[in-house]
């Protein structure tokens, strides 16, 4: 039975997950933009009181770790056999976060990206031993970004070690994480398919932190450069199948993405939600009321136009929630996973700027987070694959072309 | 001519010179190369007339509420999964939509009718008594707007002009279905559950500039019993053949929902050909001093609920279209060659299809939400307005970019893309001609 509201059994976690961030996040949310690289140690409260929820299974997919390919049929399946499970919790209880503050979602200790290419391709034996580590996702290098046949981040296998070489950029958390899930190649000359995830615990030697960058924005969230020379790392730490399987090619890897692309679209939208709700305050106390049942051309200007943005965020909200939904019932989703990623960059885009806009000077300053929001946004429509890579992969997705007929 | 244009000298030599070129002398002389046939149909002249002369309605039933089906009850549970009769019925109507409805469109939309026999096949399939309830001789035992969502969607993958022309009978049945008394239900809904199924029309929006469908200016006055309507409504499907309208009209400074059957004296049909929809055969109805019966809440709130409805069709019609596009230009684009390999092999065109796709499941999703909380009892007027926000900028896109992508070729009628980009303007300026 089509039904698209927010399931019933997610509920609770959804208005915790809101306390949380109207509460914790919220507060601290200027101070940590404003003072970039620090550390904010409020977090690691906030962290276990989420692994406590999640011990006590109150908070099923509270946040990266909840994502998993391979789901345990916990409990008997509802009619139908239609669930609701760990992916769509994950994405609406990342959309609350991010209605907090989006950096500090990011910079939430044990829940990284790292955390959710773990939870969707290691063993269950990696799972295990990994239960627990922040883990950060180091994949883009300072020649590459969405192109990542241009890898050159080696693994050469070395006895019972894989020793990585290479320089890594845009590492989330690389610092604060207790390991990176870097992305290197075993033969640059198999392309995609020799490309393997490896887990690296920090304190390898040969791993360095060279640098923190200054970002327009989710500045609470540490971004770093790491080189890895002549790093030595056990080799079951590498994720997966050791295998080249050029047949298969780079699914393995690439399978993440359709776990985490939902999770970046959770993020856009929680964080245009926050300025749609702030901008309707705003409005409000200057006279201006949005009338859902009169036509946008008979109302204000500003009203018409929050329409739009409302109308527009409310399609990314349910393209993510399907995205979550078809993973959670273990239907193929890199189309859907894609389009939600799109159209939710773009709107978290267009919401967040038009905020500022429709504010005037007051979005514009710092008196309010409207012009927060819209710095932070930005990145979503960057990392974990670009608008245009989404554009791509859902073109050729529509279309039934290859990657060679549609570069 | 918008008012504040001038003519200057030379503007008055160029208007000469167009009425020399329309005349018919240029013909008598034998000067003009091409010569125009004008076929003087309904479509190029319009017509006037009264109203069609309705079948005699038997008064039945008692002045009491009558038959309402419960809200469809809520799982709790996301799910994107039409239910088994949904399912079904949406395959026996998409069948319909690709087999009979898209091969008589372009010709349709030429004729501003839809053909009998496609209105007849609609019967067979039950399109009208969707909403009715099954204890009334229709098919449905809860709220169906949902199930009516999904049709009005396969309908317009079809054709969106024979869609209105199939769904309107059923947008008043399902209207007297939800705010009708017990009187009223037994006096009209047998005729469109029986096997004469009459037109009839929903008839909401009007032909003024900046129409806000929730303060109409077509009035009701009490007289007796009863009310008087005087006012025009436009957008009108199948006026001239429609044999009972549901008709908003502003009652005590409240907008509110009224019956109103064909042969009442007072009323003119006027042919509206418009921009697209145009197998809806298009009307306006000059109302004036109408007789007529309320049907619903005097208070707003039936009329609140009626456009609302309206508007969601609206959006599953446009989903439908939008769909059409779609599935149309993917394989002309794979096909069409430039500069040595198709034209899908370029990102600038790619991406519009991809844009295309994603915009589009926006839209379906965005539009499902609100009907299936409408079909579960729910407040949607929100999400109605924010389908409906979506649907008219995302689905316009889509037909404007369906034609861009065909180049010249969208351009010509050899194509459907441009009958297309025709009906998606519909969005947003529509009100009324359906309902789910």
């Amino acid at each position: 039975m089509i039904n698209l509201e927010t399931p019933r059994k997610h509920r609770m976690l959804i208005d915790q997950a809101h306390q949380v961030a109207m509460n914790m996040l919220r507060p601290i949310s200027r101070k940590y933009d404003a003072a970039e690289h620090s550390y904010p140690k409020e977090l690691d409260m906030l962290a276990a009181m989420i692994d406590g929820l999640s011990e006590s299974g109150t908070a099923e997919g509270a946040g990266a770790t909840g994502v998993s390919a391979e789901q345990k049929p916990t409990r008997k399946a509802d009619d139908g056999g239609v669930r609701n499970g760990a992916n769509l919790a994950s994405i609406l209880s990342i959309a609350e976060m991010c209605w907090g503050d989006t950096g500090l979602l990011l910079s939430m200790p044990r829940q990284g990206l790292g955390n959710a290419a773990i939870a969707s391709v290691a063993s269950p034996e990696q799972q295990e031993r990994f239960k627990g580590v922040w883990a950060a996702m180091a994949i883009t290098e300072p020649g590459m970004g969405s192109d990542s046949a241009a890898l050159t981040t080696t693994a050469t296998l070395d006895g019972d070690h894989y020793v990585i070489n290479g320089e890594k950029i845009f590492v989330t958390s690389g610092e604060r994480a207790g390991a990176v899930v870097v992305w290197a190649t075993l033969d640059k000359s198999l392309g995609r398919a020799a490309i393997k995830s490896f887990v690296v615990e920090k304190g390898t030697p040969g791993m360095k932190v060279e640098r923190l960058e200054h970002k327009l924005g989710i500045r609470a969230s540490d971004t770093a450069v790491i080189t890895f020379t002549d790093c030595r790392v056990p080799a079951e730490n590498l994720l997966g199948s050791p295998e080249i399987d050029v047949k298969a090619g780079f699914g393995g890897a690439m399978a993440t993405f359709d776990n985490t692309r939902p999770m970046v679209a959770a993020m856009a939208i929680g964080c245009a939600r926050a300025s749609l709700d702030l901008t309707r305050d705003l409005l409000e106390q200057a006279g201006v009321t949005v009338d859902y049942d009169r036509p946008a051309q008979v109302q204000s200007a500003a009203a018409a136009k929050f329409l739009q943005l409302e109308a527009d965020l409310e399609g990314a909200r349910l393209l993510a929630m399907q995205a979550a939904w078809m993973a959670d019932n273990r239907k193929p989703n890199s189309l859907e996973a894609s389009m939600a990623k799109a159209k939710a960059g773009r709107v978290g885009s267009d919401v967040t700027l038009s905020c500022v806009e429709l504010a005037g000077t007051l979005g514009y300053s710092e008196a309010e987070l409207l012009e927060k929001w819209s710095r932070d946004s930005k990145i979503l429509d960057i990392f974990e694959g670009t608008q245009q890579i989404q554009q791509l992969i859902v073109a050729r997705r529509v279309l039934g072309l290859s990657s060679a007929e549609l570069r | 001519m918008a008012s504040g244009e001038t003519r200057a000298p030379l503007g008055y030599a160029v208007a000469a010179l167009s009425r020399l070129a329309q005349s018919d002398l240029l013909d008598r002389v034998g000067l003009r190369r091409t010569a125009e046939q004008a076929v003087y149909t309904a479509t190029r002249s319009g017509f006037r007339t009264a109203a069609a002369a309705g079948r005699t309605f038997a008064r039945k039933g008692r002045r009491e509420t009558g038959v309402r089906v419960p809200s469809a009850t809520a799982t709790g549970r996301f799910d994107l999964t039409p239910t088994e009769d949904e399912q079904m019925l949406v395959d026996v109507v998409s069948e319909y939509a690709a087999e009979v409805v898209r091969p008589a469109a372009g010709e349709a939309d030429d004729a501003c009718a839809a053909p009998e026999e496609v209105l007849r096949a609609s019967l067979e399939i039950g399109v009208p008594i969707l909403g009715v309830p099954e204890s009334l001789g229709g098919i449905t035992e809860e709220r169906s707007a949902m199930a009516g969502t999904l049709v009005a969607e396969a309908l317009a993958k079809g054709d969106m002009g024979i869609a209105v022309a199939a769904l309107a009978p059923g947008a008043v049945a399902t209207a007297l279905s939800l705010w009708g008394t017990d009187e009223q239900q037994q006096t009209y809904l047998p005729a469109f559950t029986g096997d004469e199924v009459p037109a009839a029309a929903l008839a909401l929006a009007e032909p003024q500039v900046l129409f806000d469908a929730m303060a109409p200016r077509t009035s009701a006055r009490r007289e007796g019993s009863g009310f008087r309507l005087t006012g025009t409504k436009s957008a009108v499907p199948r006026g001239a053949e429609a044999e009972l309208f549901v008709v908003g009209a502003e009652l005590d400074g409240k907008p509110a929902l009224f019956l109103v059957e064909s042969d009442a004296a007072g009323i003119e049909v006027v042919a509206d050909p418009s921009m697209g929809v145009r197998a809806a055969g298009l009307t306006r109805l000059e109302l004036t001093d109408v007789p007529a019966e309320l049907l619903g809440e005097a208070d707003g709130t039936t009329y609140a609920e009626c456009v609302r409805l309206s508007r969601l069709a609206w959006c599953a019609l446009a989903v439908g279209t939008g769909q059409a596009v779609l599935d149309y230009v993917i394989p002309y684009v794979k096909e069409r060659e430039a500069f040595g390999e198709p034209v899908a092999h370029r990102q600038a065109v790619a991406f519009m299809v991809a844009d295309m796709a994603i915009e589009l499941q926006a839209m379906r999703l965005v539009t499902w939400r609100a009907a299936s909380r409408a079909a579960q009892g729910k407040e949607f007027a929100r999400e109605v307005a924010l389908a409906r926000r979506l649907c008219a900028d995302k689905g316009m896109k889509i037909g404007l970019d369906g034609v861009q992508l065909l180049g010249g070729h969208g351009f010509v009628k050899e194509h459907p893309v441009e009958r297309w980009y025709r009906d998606l303007r519909a969005l947003g300026v529509m009100e009324g001609g359906v309902l789910v």
